[in-house]
């Protein structure tokens, strides 16, 4: 055996890569979570075309799957509170790669200062514009092409904190309650179509969202959801928490009757 | 955020605003609020080079992009936040491994370019600013500036080896080195004392890419002072790997979790004892992957708590080869009468220093370095009396180890400290970069 061979099959990372799946379109790429999950998916043989609103950064992420994983990426502006501009992004993506279009990721989302948001309305509106409006827009645009399509998958990442309003954070909640309830009535009418909605809830996870708010040791890793979705994409799932623990504890807190939870400081 | 923060060696502890940016805009926020700031890679620095209790410390273990990769000319371009573990993972199955390896794998680039790191080829090779092409520093004025050898060639030369006090290492170019196959194939010798490892050393040094010895503080007796194994490789060619045997799977492992009185004077002779006669006197051509012959202490995680929480000094200094010998004597005996002793040790030979760089560690001569347990104030001592051996004889100590030694001391052994000052004082006037090494060391002026 020469030298040469011996490396290649002295692993399999960088350079060798399942044939390409189709393509996943991954919208809000730049943040941490986004690129566990772009480097996931690019694992699991699938190309890549990247959103985001700075082309600089989602150039970077873009550069560091294809050395990585040596996928195929592509990238593409695209602003998710600007919802006038989504039915021209998404007739730009799918001429791009029109039924090679396996899936959707929309990842993006603002947390915003929820202190701010209880008395100054305009940046509460901000809040519900990225988080409920901007996805919602963006899915629909998105939806009547996978309906026609008939195969696909469409996943959304909410958050536990959209499963009951609390004091410190509702409205960041409500917007991502409202989403959840957008994913799940979307799943409702594309099953039959043969689409995948995937619902995604995920607890803490050691990202800037949660840097300094909660200990880190008690935030997941970002590649846990990358790992979780691919997983559930493959089962077919329709809403996962991430970690799954959080499944169980959301369970406890909706299970709280209102006169006790209103009174509680969660 | 605030938190305690401290170097590997778990001594001294300061508390700082923590800032970890995940997008490259947001690493100038840290710079525009009040008070100065230092980035911090993974904190395997030894000492407070990485943190900065009087402002903020910048983690940059998020911006760890590869951005590109030229495999013709083994030109890899990334974020300061990638790690020397990282390229061995992307890049031994591409054929290339990285131009200087430390001894840990869980080094970010950036810090390996602002603390000049050497590996086991420095005698070879030199350090790591050798093979750094360009790179990016944000300013203290918040100006993301290019640095290389054709354009700003000061900022260039303060940077590799400047402690991260000249901005923010944000994204470098480094040469990556071809190899035909992913293993070295090491050579060990066991040397009865110092004398015979220096000879060992010089006889053969030059036939090995990467060498170093490991050298018993402790034992050995009166007669077997600096016993030593030595263990040098070169990267394995195609046609040795079909011949040669691989490696057997050696090694003492440690459990993480031990408690401090463990480690005792009685423990560590038994130690260093075991550690010397596990070896050969002599094996040839060991076919050994690069993370085991490089990173041996890797695989014990946090090896560094096993010094309780006291912690403890790494000492690491520089003799020039002239009268280098009859100082090693003199500090290995100083190590042997005190306290607990030094658990682990190691001797290697440098190779030319950095010419380009003011602050730069290695010069041409012997470096030991010895983990001394943060025992009593005797320790201090030992250490104070190390330092006047090494000034006595030209030598120096290496920044990115220490913890404690003196702004006259560092003085004495840095002839071109006052050039660098210079140029950090003309970028950063108002001193808006820096650490607790720092203000420790008078490197604001």
């Amino acid at each position: 055996m020469t030298g040469q061979a011996k490396l290649r099959s002295s692993s399999d990372r960088g350079t060798q890569r399942a044939p390409s799946s189709g393509t996943v379109l991954i919208l809000g790429a730049t943040s941490q979570i986004a690129r566990a999950i772009a480097l996931s998916f690019a694992n699991a043989g699938y190309d890549l075309v990247l959103a985001g609103r700075t082309p600089d950064e989602l150039e970077r992420v873009a550069a560091d799957i294809r050395i990585r994983r040596a996928a195929d990426v592509r990238t593409e502006t695209f602003d998710a509170s600007d919802t006038e501009s989504h039915q021209e992004f998404v007739a730009r993506v799918l001429a791009d790669c029109g039924h090679a279009l396996a899936g959707v990721i929309v990842v993006f989302g603002l947390l915003g200062d929820s202190e701010r948001a209880r008395s100054d309305f305009s940046h509460a509106e901000e809040i519900i514009r990225i988080n409920y409006v901007g996805a919602s827009s963006v899915l629909t645009h998105l939806a009547s092409h996978f309906e026609q399509a008939g195969h696909g998958f469409i996943v959304g990442v909410s958050s536990v904190a959209g499963d009951r309003g609390r004091a410190s954070n509702y409205i960041y909640g409500s917007a991502k309650g409202g989403l959840s309830l957008f994913l799940q009535g979307l799943r409702n009418r594309l099953h039959s179509r043969g689409v995948q909605v995937l619902t995604v809830k995920p607890g803490f996870i050691d990202t800037r969202m949660t840097f300094g708010e909660v200990p880190t040791r008690l935030a997941a890793d970002p590649e846990v959801v990358g790992k979780a979705i691919v997983k559930a994409v493959k089962k077919r799932k329709d809403v996962i928490y991430v970690p799954w623990f959080w499944r169980y504890i959301m369970w406890v807190i909706r299970l709280l009757p209102e006169f006790v939870f209103k009174r509680t400081n969660l | 955020m605030r938190t305690p923060l401290s170097g590997w060696g778990r001594y001294p502890v300061g508390i700082s605003e923590v800032h970890r940016p995940e997008r490259l805009g947001e690493l100038k926020v840290p710079l525009q609020s009040s008070g100065s700031a230092i980035a911090r890679g993974l904190g395997r620095s030894y000492g407070d080079a990485s943190f900065n209790s009087s402002g903020c410390t910048v983690l940059t273990e998020r911006l760890n992009r590869f951005l590109d990769f030229d495999p013709s000319t083994g030109a890899l371009e990334c974020e300061a936040g990638v790690t020397i573990g990282e390229i061995l993972e992307y890049f031994i199955p591409r054929g290339f491994v990285p131009p200087v390896i430390p001894g840990t794998k869980f080094v970010t680039l950036g810090g390996a370019l602002a603390c000049d790191i050497h590996g086991k080829n420095h005698h070879k090779d030199g350090s790591f600013g050798r093979h750094v092409i360009d790179f990016s520093l944000l300013t203290a004025d918040g100006e993301l500036v290019h640095c290389s050898r054709d354009e700003n060639v000061e900022l260039f030369r303060a940077t590799v080896g400047g402690m991260g006090l000249t901005g923010i290492i944000t994204q470098l170019r480094l040469r990556l080195i071809p190899i035909e196959d992913p293993r070295v194939v090491v050579d060990y010798d066991r040397a009865k004392d110092l004398d015979r490892a220096l000879e060992l050393f010089h006889e053969s040094d030059e036939r090995y890419k990467y060498s170093v010895a490991w050298i018993d503080c402790v034992g050995g007796g009166r007669r077997g002072l600096g016993r030593s194994v030595l263990m040098r490789g070169n990267p394995a060619t195609g046609s040795e790997a079909a011949v040669l045997r691989p490696e057997k799977r050696r090694g003492i492992s440690v459990p993480s979790t031990a408690p401090s009185f463990l480690l005792n004077r009685g423990s560590i002779r038994a130690f260093n004892g075991l550690y010397y006669r596990k070896h050969p006197r002599q094996a040839r051509g060991v076919l050994s992957g690069y993370e085991s012959f490089f990173f041996p202490l890797d695989g014990i995680r946090n090896w560094n708590r096993l010094y309780g929480r006291s912690g403890f000094f790494q000492y690491q200094a520089v003799l020039p080869y002239d009268d280098g010998r009859d100082g090693l004597v003199k500090m290995l005996e100083l190590l042997r009468k005190s306290g607990p002793g030094a658990f682990l040790a190691v001797l290697k030979r440098f190779g030319s220093g950095n010419p380009e760089a003011p602050l730069s560690f290695p010069m041409p001569g012997y470096t030991l370095a010895a983990d001394v347990p943060r025992r009593g104030s005797a320790v201090l001592d030992l250490l104070s009396r190390l330092d006047e051996i090494v000034i006595d004889l030209g030598g120096r100590v290496y920044l990115a180890k220490d913890a404690r030694t003196s702004p006259g001391a560092v003085r004495a052994m840095y002839p071109h400290l006052e050039s660098w000052l210079e140029i950090k004082s003309r970028f950063d006037p108002a001193n808006r970069l820096g650490s607790d090494l720092a203000r420790r060391l008078e490197l604001l002026p």
